[in-house]
C-alpha cells in the first residue's frame, strides 16, 4: 500500500506540533523515529484518525475522505502507546472489541470466525477464555496487536509498541510484526525510541525533529552521526554489523546542544 | 450443531446469563417481599394470588396491595433500576468507578429545586401546585446537566471536565440546599430534610407509569450501544481508531443518565449510593460487557432498593422510615468491605 501525506498541519490548542508536512511512504515496514516531542506519536494519530489535521491522506491514490467510514476503519489500525483496558474483560471479548463499531447484540458467525482465524494465527487460541488482567505485559501485547488484526487492515499504526517489554518480547515482537507485514501484505508504521531494533527491522526509517520530517529512507542512509547528532544532541558511535546493519551506540550528550538535558531541568 | 467458535463465545456468556436469570428471581421475590411487609402483615402467597387474580380475594387486602403497596414497591423497582444503570453508565463514560449521577452533581441540583419549591414556592413552571417540587427537581437537574454539556463541549466533553465541573456544581448546589435550610421555617425545614433522604410514600399508579416509560424508552437507547460502550474501556484513542464517535456517544450517555436520574429522584427524592454500589458489583459479577453489565446494574440496583424498602419498614413498624437512610446504613458497609476485599480490576 502506498501512504502519501500531503500538507499535513496540527497544532494543539494554539501549539503549533507539525506544519505543511509532507511525506510518501511505500515499503513494508517503516520505524518514525526522533526525540521526544518530535510529533511521532501525533502524527501517527492524525494518520489514524483519532486526531483531525488540516491537509490530505492519500492512500493507495485515493483521498481518505473519499472512503466510506466502514471501510476506512477496515483499512487501518492502531495500536496507541499505552493500550490498557481498565475492567474485566476476557480476550475473546476484547478482541470482539476490535469490531466493536460494527458488532450487533447477538455475535454473528462471521465475526467469532474472525476472532478465532486470528487468535489461531498469532498462536494464542489458549488465552482466548483468560482475562486480560491476568496476563503478562507480553502477552497483553500480543492480545493487542491481535485486536488490530481483527479486521484485517492493509495499514498498522503502532506507538512504542516494546514500551515496559524485556529484551526477548521486544525481539519476538518485532520478529511477529515482520512476519505479519509480510503475510498480510500489510505497511506498518511504528514510532520507535530504539534505534537500533529501527535499524533492524525497519526497511525504511522517518526521523522526525521538531513537527519536521528531517530524513526519510533506508536505515543505512538515514543513521548516520550527522543526523544523530543533529536530531538527539549525542554523539554516538554507529557501526554496521555482518548483516550489514547499522549499530549505534550511544557516548555522551553533546552539552551545548543539550535540549534533552533542558528539557529534563 | 455449534461451531467451536460458537462455543468458546457461549462459555463466556453462559455464566453472566445466569446471573440474570438468579438476580432476576432475586428482584422477583424481593419485590412480593416488600409488599407483603408492612403495618398489616401480609403473606407472599396473598400478595401474589392479589396480584395475579384480584377479584378472588379479601378486598382490604385487594386495597392495601394495589392501592398501597404495589405502586411503593414498584416504584422501588423502577427507581433502583434507573439509578443504578445511570450510576453503571456514568462510571463507563468517565472511566471512573467513584462516578456516579452525583459526581456529577445532577441529584444535588434536584434537592437544590424541590428545597426551592419547598421554601419559596419558587417553581420554574407557573401554576405547577402539588408537582411543583418535583418538576422543579426535574428541571434543576436538567440545568445542572446543560451546565456540564456547555462546558465539556468548549472543552471537548473530556472525562476530566466532566468530572470537575460536576463536582463543583454538586458543592454549588449542595452550599445553596444548606442556604435554603437555613432560611426556611422549622416546618420547611423538616419537609427538605425528608425529600432529601428520599421516600417512597408519595408513589402512585401515575409516579410508577411516568419512571417506567422513561426507563423502558432510555435503556434501550443505551443498549444499542453496548459494544460501543464496553470499548471505552479501551482508552479514547482506540475507540476512536474504531470508528466511534466518543464526545457524541458520552453526551448521548450523559442525556440518558440525566433523564433517568432526574425521573427518579424527582419523585422520591435523593437516594444515596444506590448509582455506586450496584454497578460495582455487576462490575464484578459480568465484568465489562455492556450487554451484561447494563441488565445486571439495573436488577441489583431494584434489588438494593427493594431491600432497603424492606428493612426500613421492619425497623420502623409502625412509621416511615426514609430510604434514603436505609440504602446508606446497607450501602456503606458493603461497599467498604468491597474495597477492602478489593476483587474488581476496578478499585
Amino acid at each position: 500500500m502506498k501512504l502519501e501525506i500531503n500538507n499535513f498541519s496540527f497544532s494543539y490548542n494554539s501549539s503549533l506540533i507539525f506544519n505543511e508536512m509532507n511525506f510518501k511512504i511505500e515499503s513494508k515496514i517503516t520505524a518514525l523515529i526522533g526525540p521526544n516531542a518530535a510529533g511521532k506519536s501525533t502524527l501517527l494519530k492524525c494518520i489514524a484518525g483519532v486526531l483531525d489535521p488540516k491537509g490530505t491522506i492519500i492512500f493507495d491514490g485515493k483521498n481518505v475522505k473519499s472512503f466510506e467510514k466502514k471501510d476506512l476503519i477496515r483499512l487501518r489500525s492502531y495500536l496507541p502507546q499505552e493500550s490498557k483496558i481498565t475492567g474485566s474483560l476476557t480476550v475473546f471479548e476484547i478482541l470482539l472489541l476490535g469490531m466493536a463499531n460494527s458488532l450487533f447484540w447477538k455475535v454473528n458467525e462471521a465475526d467469532l470466525e474472525a476472532v478465532s482465524n486470528v487468535l489461531k494465527y498469532l498462536g494464542i487460541e489458549d488465552l482466548a477464555l483468560r482475562s486480560i488482567n491476568e496476563l503478562s505485559g507480553g502477552q497483553k501485547q500480543m492480545v493487542f496487536i491481535a485486536q488490530s488484526l481483527i479486521r484485517d487492515p492493509k495499514l498498522l499504526l503502532m506507538d512504542e509498541p516494546t514500551n515496559g517489554l524485556d529484551l526477548k518480547y521486544q525481539l519476538e515482537l518485532f520478529e511477529l510484526i515482520q512476519k505479519i507485514t509480510l503475510e498480510k501484505g500489510m505497511t506498518t508504521i511504528i514510532a520507535l525510541h530504539d534505534l537500533n531494533l529501527a535499524a533492524r527491522f525497519a526497511d525504511n526509517i522517518v526521523v522526525m525533529s521538531k513537527g519536521e520530517i528531517y530524513a526519510s529512507g533506508s536505515p543505512s542512509s538515514v543513521l548516520t552521526q550527522k543526523t544523530i547528532e543533529s536530531v538527539y544532541g549525542i554523539n554516538a558511535r554507529i557501526s554496521i554489523d555482518e548483516d550489514g546493519v547499522p549499530w549505534i551506540k550511544p557516548i555522551n550528550s553533546i552539552k551545548n546542544k543539550g535540549s534533552v538535558a533542558k528539557n529534563l531541568f | 450443531m455449534k461451531s467451536a467458535n460458537r462455543e468458546t463465545y457461549n462459555a463466556i456468556i453462559k455464566q453472566k446469563s445466569l446471573y440474570l436469570i438468579c438476580f432476576a428471581i432475586a428482584v422477583f421475590l424481593a419485590f412480593l417481599t416488600d409488599i407483603a411487609v408492612g403495618s398489616s402483615s401480609l403473606s407472599v402467597y396473598d400478595v401474589f394470588s392479589t396480584i395475579i387474580s384480584p377479584h378472588l380475594n379479601n378486598p382490604n387486602t385487594n386495597i392495601i396491595v394495589w392501592d398501597f403497596r404495589l405502586p411503593k414497591a414498584l416504584m422501588a423497582i423502577i427507581v433502583g433500576a434507573s439509578l443504578a444503570v445511570a450510576g453503571a453508565e456514568v462510571q463507563t463514560i468517565l472511566d471512573n468507578p467513584l462516578a456516579s449521577p452525583y459526581t456529577l452533581g445532577i441529584s444535588a441540583a434536584a434537592g437544590f429545586g424541590a428545597a426551592l419549591a419547598v421554601v419559596f414556592g419558587l417553581g420554574t413552571i407557573p401554576f405547577a401546585g402539588s408537582i411543583l417540587v418535583s418538576i422543579n427537581a426535574f428541571i434543576f437537574s436538567f440545568i445542572s446537566f446543560s451546565i456540564i454539556c456547555l462546558i465539556a463541549k468548549i472543552k471537548n466533553a473530556s472525562k476530566e471536565i466532566m468530572i470537575l465541573t460536576g463536582v463543583s456544581l454538586l458543592f454549588l448546589f449542595q452550599a445553596l440546599i444548606s442556604l435554603l435550610e437555613y432560611l426556611a421555617t422549622d416546618e420547611q425545614l423538616q419537609k427538605i430534610v425528608f425529600w432529601l433522604f428520599g421516600s417512597f410514600e408519595n408513589s402512585s399508579w401515575s409516579t410508577v407509569l411516568i419512571c417506567f416509560v422513561i426507563f423502558i424508552v432510555i435503556v434501550p437507547l443505551l443498549a444499542i450501544d453496548s459494544w460501543k460502550l464496553t470499548a471505552l474501556k479501551l482508552g479514547d484513542e482506540k475507540a476512536k481508531s474504531l470508528g466511534i464517535n466518543v464526545e457524541k456517544l458520552r453526551l448521548k450517555v450523559i442525556i440518558c443518565v440525566t433523564i433517568l436520574t432526574a425521573s427518579a429522584v424527582c419523585f422520591v427524592g435523593t437516594i444515596g449510593f444506590v448509582g455506586l454500589v450496584p454497578p460495582h458489583i455487576a462490575r464484578i459479577l459480568t465484568g465489562e460487557d455492556q450487554r451484561y453489565f447494563i441488565p445486571l446494574s439495573a436488577l441489583l440496583g431494584s434489588l438494593f432498593l427493594s431491600l432497603a424498602s424492606i428493612g426500613g419498614k421492619i425497623v420502623c413498624h409502625k412509621g416511615v422510615f426514609p430510604i434514603g437512610i436505609a440504602t446508606s446504613m446497607i450501602g456503606v458497609p458493603f461497599f467498604l468491605s468491597l474495597i477492602i476485599m478489593k476483587r474488581s480490576e476496578s478499585f
